[in-house]
Protein backbone atom coordinates (compact mmCIF):
# COMPACT_ATOMS: atom_id res chain seq x y z
CA UNK A 1 0.00 0.00 0.00
CA UNK A 2 1.29 3.63 -0.49
CA UNK A 3 0.99 5.91 1.53
CA UNK A 4 1.78 10.11 1.02
CA UNK A 5 2.60 12.01 4.58
CA UNK A 6 2.53 15.42 2.76
CA UNK A 7 5.69 17.37 2.37
CA UNK A 8 7.74 14.58 2.54
CA UNK A 9 7.06 11.79 -0.23
CA UNK A 10 5.28 8.84 -0.50
CA UNK A 11 5.66 5.14 1.59
CA UNK A 12 5.25 1.97 0.55
CA UNK A 13 3.52 0.24 4.06
CA UNK A 14 3.24 -3.20 4.14
CA UNK A 15 -0.30 -3.95 4.53
CA UNK A 16 0.01 -5.74 7.77
CA UNK A 17 0.16 -2.28 9.68
CA UNK A 18 -2.60 -1.56 7.64
CA UNK A 19 -5.45 -2.28 10.87
CA UNK A 20 -2.98 -0.38 13.04
CA UNK A 21 -2.92 3.07 10.58
CA UNK A 22 -6.46 2.51 10.56
CA UNK A 23 -7.15 2.80 14.10
CA UNK A 24 -4.68 5.91 14.40
CA UNK A 25 -6.61 7.40 11.48
CA UNK A 26 -9.89 6.67 13.44
CA UNK A 27 -9.08 8.41 16.43
CA UNK A 28 -7.40 11.46 13.91
CA UNK A 29 -11.17 11.63 12.61
CA UNK A 30 -12.94 11.87 15.64
CA UNK A 31 -10.58 14.48 17.25
CA UNK A 32 -11.43 16.28 14.03
CA UNK A 33 -14.59 16.17 14.37
CA UNK A 34 -15.10 16.88 18.10
CA UNK A 35 -12.49 19.93 17.58
CA UNK A 36 -10.08 18.07 20.24
CA UNK A 37 -7.08 20.14 19.40
CA UNK A 38 -4.73 17.65 21.86
CA UNK A 39 -6.01 14.61 20.36
CA UNK A 40 -5.75 16.04 17.18
CA UNK A 41 -2.12 16.42 17.47
CA UNK A 42 -0.99 13.31 19.86
CA UNK A 43 -3.05 11.11 16.57
CA UNK A 44 -1.31 12.86 13.82
CA UNK A 45 1.85 12.53 15.18
CA UNK A 46 1.53 8.84 16.22
CA UNK A 47 0.26 8.34 12.20
CA UNK A 48 3.41 10.10 10.87
CA UNK A 49 5.37 8.08 13.14
CA UNK A 50 4.09 5.04 12.62
CA UNK A 51 4.46 5.55 8.82
CA UNK A 52 8.12 6.76 8.60
CA UNK A 53 8.81 3.60 11.06
CA UNK A 54 7.48 1.12 8.87
CA UNK A 55 7.30 2.22 5.40
CA UNK A 56 9.74 3.13 2.68
CA UNK A 57 10.00 5.77 0.57
CA UNK A 58 9.07 5.06 -2.79
CA UNK A 59 11.55 5.33 -5.70
CA UNK A 60 11.28 8.92 -7.48
CA UNK A 61 10.95 7.64 -11.03
CA UNK A 62 7.19 5.72 -9.46
CA UNK A 63 4.40 7.76 -10.57
CA UNK A 64 1.81 5.90 -8.27
CA UNK A 65 -0.86 7.87 -6.73
CA UNK A 66 -1.29 7.04 -3.13
CA UNK A 67 -3.96 4.92 -1.46
CA UNK A 68 -3.65 7.21 1.72
CA UNK A 69 -2.68 10.77 2.27
CA UNK A 70 -1.62 12.17 5.57
CA UNK A 71 -1.55 15.91 6.13
CA UNK A 72 2.15 17.47 6.97
CA UNK A 73 3.86 17.10 10.20
CA UNK A 74 2.30 20.84 12.31
CA UNK A 75 -0.58 20.73 10.65
CA UNK A 76 -3.32 22.58 12.92
CA UNK A 77 -7.21 20.61 12.76
CA UNK A 78 -8.08 23.78 10.59
CA UNK A 79 -5.50 22.61 7.98
CA UNK A 80 -6.88 19.28 7.65
CA UNK A 81 -10.68 20.99 7.46
CA UNK A 82 -9.15 22.66 4.43
CA UNK A 83 -7.98 19.49 3.07
CA UNK A 84 -11.36 17.62 3.36
CA UNK A 85 -13.24 20.44 1.75
CA UNK A 86 -10.69 20.50 -1.29
CA UNK A 87 -9.55 24.23 -0.25
CA UNK A 88 -5.87 25.27 -0.16
CA UNK A 89 -5.23 22.42 -3.12
CA UNK A 90 -3.06 23.33 -6.24
CA UNK A 91 -4.97 21.65 -9.09
CA UNK A 92 -3.12 19.23 -10.52
CA UNK B 1 -16.65 16.96 -3.20
CA UNK B 2 -16.82 13.81 -0.78
CA UNK B 3 -20.09 12.79 0.58
CA UNK B 4 -20.36 13.07 4.39
CA UNK B 5 -22.03 10.26 4.65
CA UNK B 6 -19.59 7.45 3.66
CA UNK B 7 -16.72 10.01 4.56
CA UNK B 8 -17.05 9.63 8.26
CA UNK B 9 -15.90 6.24 8.21
CA UNK B 10 -13.82 6.77 6.29
CA UNK B 11 -10.76 7.87 7.70
CA UNK B 12 -8.81 11.16 7.23
CA UNK B 13 -6.52 9.65 5.37
CA UNK B 14 -8.83 8.12 2.79
CA UNK B 15 -10.54 11.05 2.38
CA UNK B 16 -7.43 13.18 1.93
CA UNK B 17 -6.58 11.07 -0.95
CA UNK B 18 -10.32 10.84 -2.78
CA UNK B 19 -9.61 14.30 -2.51
CA UNK B 20 -6.35 14.68 -4.69
CA UNK B 21 -7.96 11.87 -7.19
CA UNK B 22 -11.05 13.71 -7.72
CA UNK B 23 -9.37 16.99 -8.61
CA UNK B 24 -7.15 14.96 -11.13
CA UNK B 25 -10.37 13.11 -12.76
CA UNK B 26 -11.69 16.74 -13.28
CA UNK B 27 -8.65 17.64 -14.84
CA UNK B 28 -8.56 14.95 -17.05
CA UNK B 29 -12.19 15.31 -17.67
CA UNK B 30 -11.75 18.35 -19.24
CA UNK B 31 -9.27 16.92 -22.46
CA UNK B 32 -10.88 15.44 -25.23
CA UNK B 33 -7.78 13.51 -26.39
CA UNK B 34 -5.76 12.04 -24.08
CA UNK B 35 -3.05 12.78 -25.49
CA UNK B 36 -3.28 16.00 -24.87
CA UNK B 37 -3.61 15.84 -21.08
CA UNK B 38 -0.15 14.17 -21.31
CA UNK B 39 1.08 17.24 -23.14
CA UNK B 40 -0.46 19.49 -21.09
CA UNK B 41 0.67 18.45 -17.68
CA UNK B 42 3.85 17.91 -18.60
CA UNK B 43 3.85 21.71 -19.19
CA UNK B 44 2.17 22.16 -15.64
CA UNK B 45 4.73 20.41 -14.39
CA UNK B 46 7.82 22.01 -15.98
CA UNK B 47 5.71 25.43 -15.03
CA UNK B 48 5.94 23.71 -11.09
CA UNK B 49 9.43 22.99 -11.16
CA UNK B 50 10.09 26.62 -11.64
CA UNK B 51 8.01 27.87 -9.14
CA UNK B 52 9.31 25.53 -6.96
CA UNK B 53 13.21 26.35 -7.44
CA UNK B 54 12.45 29.96 -7.54
CA UNK B 55 10.65 29.21 -3.88
CA UNK B 56 13.33 27.70 -2.97
CA UNK B 57 15.59 30.90 -3.77
CA UNK B 58 13.05 33.19 -2.09
CA UNK B 59 13.01 31.12 1.25
CA UNK B 60 17.05 31.47 1.33
CA UNK B 61 17.40 35.33 0.36
CA UNK B 62 14.80 36.06 3.47
CA UNK B 63 16.91 33.36 5.22
CA UNK B 64 20.28 35.33 4.61
CA UNK B 65 18.41 38.66 5.85
CA UNK B 66 16.97 37.33 8.80
CA UNK B 67 20.43 35.94 9.55
CA UNK B 68 22.21 39.61 9.05
CA UNK B 69 19.70 41.08 11.44
CA UNK B 70 20.18 38.46 13.74
CA UNK B 71 24.16 39.15 13.84
CA UNK B 72 22.95 42.93 14.08
CA UNK B 73 21.18 42.42 17.18
CA UNK B 74 23.66 40.18 18.58
CA UNK B 75 26.10 43.05 18.12
CA UNK B 76 23.80 44.98 19.98
CA UNK B 77 23.52 43.24 23.03
CA UNK B 78 27.46 42.65 23.27
CA UNK B 79 28.21 46.47 23.04
CA UNK B 80 25.16 47.05 25.77
CA UNK B 81 26.53 44.45 27.76
CA UNK B 82 29.81 45.96 27.41
CA UNK B 83 27.89 49.35 28.09
CA UNK B 84 26.45 48.11 31.29
CA UNK B 85 29.97 46.54 32.83
CA UNK B 86 31.41 49.94 32.38
CA UNK B 87 28.41 52.18 33.38
CA UNK B 88 28.25 50.14 36.45
CA UNK B 89 32.33 50.34 37.29
CA UNK B 90 31.66 54.08 37.04
CA UNK B 91 29.40 53.96 40.03
CA UNK B 92 26.51 54.62 37.53
CA UNK B 93 23.52 52.06 38.36
CA UNK B 94 20.79 54.23 36.37
CA UNK B 95 22.97 53.43 33.24
CA UNK B 96 24.20 50.10 33.75
CA UNK B 97 20.28 49.54 34.40
CA UNK B 98 19.35 51.26 31.06
CA UNK B 99 21.95 49.53 28.86
CA UNK B 100 20.59 46.27 30.20
CA UNK B 101 16.55 46.90 29.87
CA UNK B 102 18.01 47.40 26.27
CA UNK B 103 20.14 44.42 26.44
CA UNK B 104 17.22 42.53 27.22
CA UNK B 105 15.08 43.95 24.43
CA UNK B 106 17.28 43.06 22.15
CA UNK B 107 18.03 39.64 23.43
CA UNK B 108 14.25 39.08 23.03
CA UNK B 109 14.07 40.11 19.44
CA UNK B 110 16.70 37.88 19.10
CA UNK B 111 15.19 34.38 20.79
CA UNK B 112 11.94 35.14 18.38
CA UNK B 113 13.91 35.65 15.18
CA UNK B 114 16.27 32.48 15.92
CA UNK B 115 12.70 30.47 16.54
CA UNK B 116 11.52 31.59 13.27
CA UNK B 117 14.94 31.55 11.62
CA UNK B 118 14.64 27.76 12.30
CA UNK B 119 11.69 27.09 10.44
CA UNK B 120 12.44 28.66 7.64
CA UNK B 121 15.66 26.50 7.81
CA UNK B 122 13.04 23.65 7.63
CA UNK B 123 10.92 24.49 4.84
CA UNK B 124 14.10 25.33 2.46
CA UNK B 125 15.14 21.60 3.35
CA UNK B 126 11.78 20.40 2.61
CA UNK B 127 11.25 22.95 -0.26
CA UNK B 128 14.57 21.74 -1.53
CA UNK B 129 13.60 17.57 -1.39
CA UNK B 130 9.92 18.40 -3.12
CA UNK B 131 11.96 20.19 -5.87
CA UNK B 132 14.33 17.40 -6.21
CA UNK B 133 11.53 14.99 -6.08
CA UNK B 134 9.24 16.48 -8.37
CA UNK B 135 12.30 16.85 -10.89
CA UNK B 136 12.42 12.95 -10.95
CA UNK B 137 8.64 12.38 -11.00
CA UNK B 138 8.38 14.95 -13.74
CA UNK B 139 11.80 12.89 -15.84
CA UNK B 140 9.65 10.06 -15.21
CA UNK B 141 6.25 11.19 -16.42
CA UNK B 142 8.13 12.15 -19.46
CA UNK B 143 9.59 8.61 -20.24
CA UNK B 144 5.89 7.37 -19.47
CA UNK B 145 4.62 10.06 -22.04
CA UNK B 146 6.25 9.46 -24.60
CA UNK B 147 6.13 5.73 -24.58
CA UNK B 148 2.33 6.18 -24.04
CA UNK B 149 2.12 7.91 -26.84
CA UNK B 150 4.22 5.55 -29.19
CA UNK B 151 1.85 2.73 -28.54
CA UNK B 152 -1.18 5.09 -28.49
CA UNK B 153 -3.53 2.32 -30.21
CA UNK B 154 -6.15 0.88 -27.79
CA UNK B 155 -7.84 2.16 -25.27
CA UNK B 156 -6.47 0.31 -22.58
CA UNK B 157 -3.80 3.33 -23.34
CA UNK B 158 -6.16 5.53 -21.34
CA UNK B 159 -6.38 3.59 -18.15
CA UNK B 160 -2.00 3.69 -18.32
CA UNK B 161 -2.52 7.87 -19.16
CA UNK B 162 -4.70 8.06 -16.08
CA UNK B 163 -2.34 6.48 -13.68
CA UNK B 164 0.59 8.73 -14.84
CA UNK B 165 -1.56 11.59 -14.53
CA UNK B 166 -2.97 10.56 -11.33
CA UNK B 167 0.51 10.28 -9.78
CA UNK B 168 1.82 13.32 -11.32
CA UNK B 169 -0.87 15.02 -10.17
CA UNK B 170 -0.71 14.16 -6.55
CA UNK B 171 2.94 14.52 -6.43
CA UNK B 172 2.36 18.14 -8.17
CA UNK B 173 -0.82 19.15 -5.80
CA UNK B 174 2.44 18.23 -2.53
CA UNK B 175 4.56 19.97 -4.28
CA UNK B 176 2.51 23.16 -4.95
CA UNK B 177 1.16 23.38 -0.79
CA UNK B 178 4.83 23.28 -0.31
CA UNK B 179 5.53 25.95 -2.21
CA UNK B 180 1.90 27.84 -0.31
CA UNK B 181 3.38 27.42 2.87
CA UNK B 182 6.67 28.17 2.50
CA UNK B 183 5.72 31.72 0.94
CA UNK B 184 3.61 32.13 4.53
CA UNK B 185 6.67 31.67 6.45
CA UNK B 186 8.59 34.14 4.61
CA UNK B 187 6.28 36.61 4.43
CA UNK B 188 5.71 36.22 8.31
CA UNK B 189 9.52 36.20 8.65
CA UNK B 190 9.69 39.68 6.54
CA UNK B 191 7.01 40.97 7.89
CA UNK B 192 9.02 40.32 11.44
CA UNK B 193 12.04 41.10 10.14
CA UNK B 194 10.32 44.43 9.19
CA UNK B 195 9.24 45.47 12.38
CA UNK B 196 12.63 44.83 13.65
CA UNK B 197 14.55 46.91 11.46
CA UNK B 198 12.03 49.63 12.20
CA UNK B 199 12.38 49.06 16.15
CA UNK B 200 16.60 49.13 15.44
CA UNK B 201 15.91 52.93 13.06
CA UNK B 202 13.89 53.76 15.86
CA UNK B 203 16.75 53.57 18.59
CA UNK B 204 14.78 51.52 21.31
CA UNK B 205 17.38 48.99 20.43
CA UNK B 206 19.87 51.62 19.57
CA UNK B 207 21.42 50.94 15.91
CA UNK B 208 24.78 49.62 15.97
CA UNK B 209 25.22 49.88 12.79
CA UNK B 210 23.61 52.74 11.59
CA UNK B 211 26.67 55.28 12.32
CA UNK B 212 24.39 57.09 15.07
CA UNK B 213 25.88 57.54 18.66
CA UNK B 214 23.87 56.78 21.18
CA UNK B 215 22.99 58.12 24.27
CA UNK B 216 24.39 55.72 26.77
CA UNK B 217 27.63 55.44 24.86
CA UNK B 218 28.35 59.31 24.54
CA UNK B 219 27.36 59.79 28.24
CA UNK B 220 30.22 56.99 28.96
CA UNK B 221 32.50 58.34 26.92
CA UNK B 222 32.03 61.90 28.67
CA UNK B 223 32.49 60.21 32.08
CA UNK B 224 35.51 58.37 30.75
CA UNK B 225 36.87 61.65 29.36
CA UNK B 226 36.70 64.08 32.24
CA UNK B 227 37.62 60.99 34.44
CA UNK B 228 40.75 60.48 32.24
CA UNK B 229 41.53 64.57 32.96
CA UNK B 230 41.08 64.01 37.03
CA UNK B 231 43.08 60.84 36.57
CA UNK B 232 46.04 62.47 34.98
CA UNK B 233 45.68 65.55 36.81
CA UNK B 234 46.12 63.80 40.08
CA UNK B 235 48.99 62.00 38.69
CA UNK B 236 50.81 65.02 37.82
CA UNK B 237 49.68 66.96 41.23
CA UNK B 238 51.99 63.60 42.35
CA UNK B 239 54.74 64.51 39.65
CA UNK B 240 54.99 67.47 41.47
CA UNK B 241 54.73 66.38 44.68
CA UNK B 242 57.74 64.04 44.39
CA UNK B 243 59.99 66.37 42.02
CA UNK B 244 59.75 69.07 45.15
CA UNK B 245 58.49 67.18 48.32
CA UNK B 246 59.00 69.95 50.86
CA UNK B 247 58.25 73.31 48.56
CA UNK B 248 55.11 72.10 48.62
CA UNK B 249 54.68 71.10 52.02
CA UNK B 250 52.74 73.23 53.94
CA UNK B 251 51.97 75.33 50.49
CA UNK B 252 50.26 78.15 50.08
CA UNK B 253 47.43 79.11 47.42
CA UNK B 254 50.77 80.41 45.42
CA UNK B 255 52.50 76.97 45.46
CA UNK B 256 49.09 75.58 44.13
CA UNK B 257 48.97 78.15 40.98
CA UNK B 258 52.62 77.05 40.12
CA UNK B 259 51.89 72.93 40.42
CA UNK B 260 48.99 73.81 38.10
CA UNK B 261 51.18 75.71 35.79
CA UNK B 262 53.51 72.71 35.79
CA UNK B 263 50.83 70.22 35.02
CA UNK B 264 49.68 72.63 32.25
CA UNK B 265 52.80 72.55 30.45
CA UNK B 266 53.21 68.87 31.39
CA UNK B 267 50.28 68.21 29.37
CA UNK B 268 51.12 69.90 26.60
CA UNK B 269 54.03 68.40 26.25
CA UNK B 270 52.13 64.93 26.43
CA UNK B 271 50.31 66.28 23.97
CA UNK B 272 53.04 67.41 21.84
CA UNK B 273 54.28 63.65 21.84
CA UNK B 274 51.46 62.95 20.09
CA UNK B 275 50.91 59.24 21.12
CA UNK B 276 49.64 57.33 23.94
CA UNK B 277 47.07 59.92 26.04
CA UNK B 278 49.73 60.08 28.49
CA UNK B 279 52.99 58.97 29.14
CA UNK B 280 55.29 59.10 31.70
CA UNK B 281 58.03 61.11 31.52
CA UNK B 282 61.34 60.63 31.74
CA UNK B 283 63.13 60.58 35.17
CA UNK B 284 65.24 62.88 34.53
CA UNK B 285 62.86 64.81 33.20
CA UNK B 286 60.40 64.11 36.32
CA UNK B 287 63.21 65.90 38.28
CA UNK B 288 63.14 69.20 35.94
CA UNK B 289 59.62 69.14 34.21
CA UNK B 290 59.72 70.43 30.88
CA UNK B 291 58.86 74.17 30.22
CA UNK B 292 59.75 75.64 33.93
CA UNK B 293 62.71 77.46 33.56
CA UNK B 294 65.46 76.25 35.80
CA UNK B 295 66.10 79.37 37.36
CA UNK B 296 62.23 79.16 38.02
CA UNK B 297 62.60 76.26 40.05
CA UNK B 298 63.72 76.48 44.02
CA UNK B 299 66.85 76.14 44.68
CA UNK B 300 66.36 75.25 48.48
CA UNK B 301 63.00 74.53 50.03
CA UNK B 302 62.99 77.22 51.76
CA UNK B 303 63.68 79.36 48.25
CA UNK B 304 60.07 78.84 47.21
CA UNK B 305 57.93 81.60 45.65
CA UNK B 306 55.43 80.94 48.64
CA UNK B 307 57.05 81.94 51.24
Amino acid sequence: MIVRILGEGQFKVEDAVSAELNQLDADLEAAVEHGDEPAFTAALAGLLAKIRATGTPLPPDILEPSELILPHEGSSMDEVRKLLTDEGLIPG
Amino acid sequence: MYMKGTAARMGVMKRVSLVFKAKANKALDKMEDPRETLDYSYQRQLELLTKVRRGVADVATSRKRVELQMNQLQQQADKLQVQARKALGMGRDDLAREALTRKASAQSQLDELQTQYAQLQGEEEKLTLASQRLQARVDAFRTRKETIKATYTAAEAQTRINEAFSGISEEMGDVGMAIQRAEDKTAQMQARAGAIDELMASGALDDAVGGKRDDIQSELDMMSASSDVERELAMLKGEITAAAPKQLEGTSANGDAQAAQAAQAQAAQAQAQAQAPYAPPAPAEQAQPAGIPVSDLPGEPQDGDGS
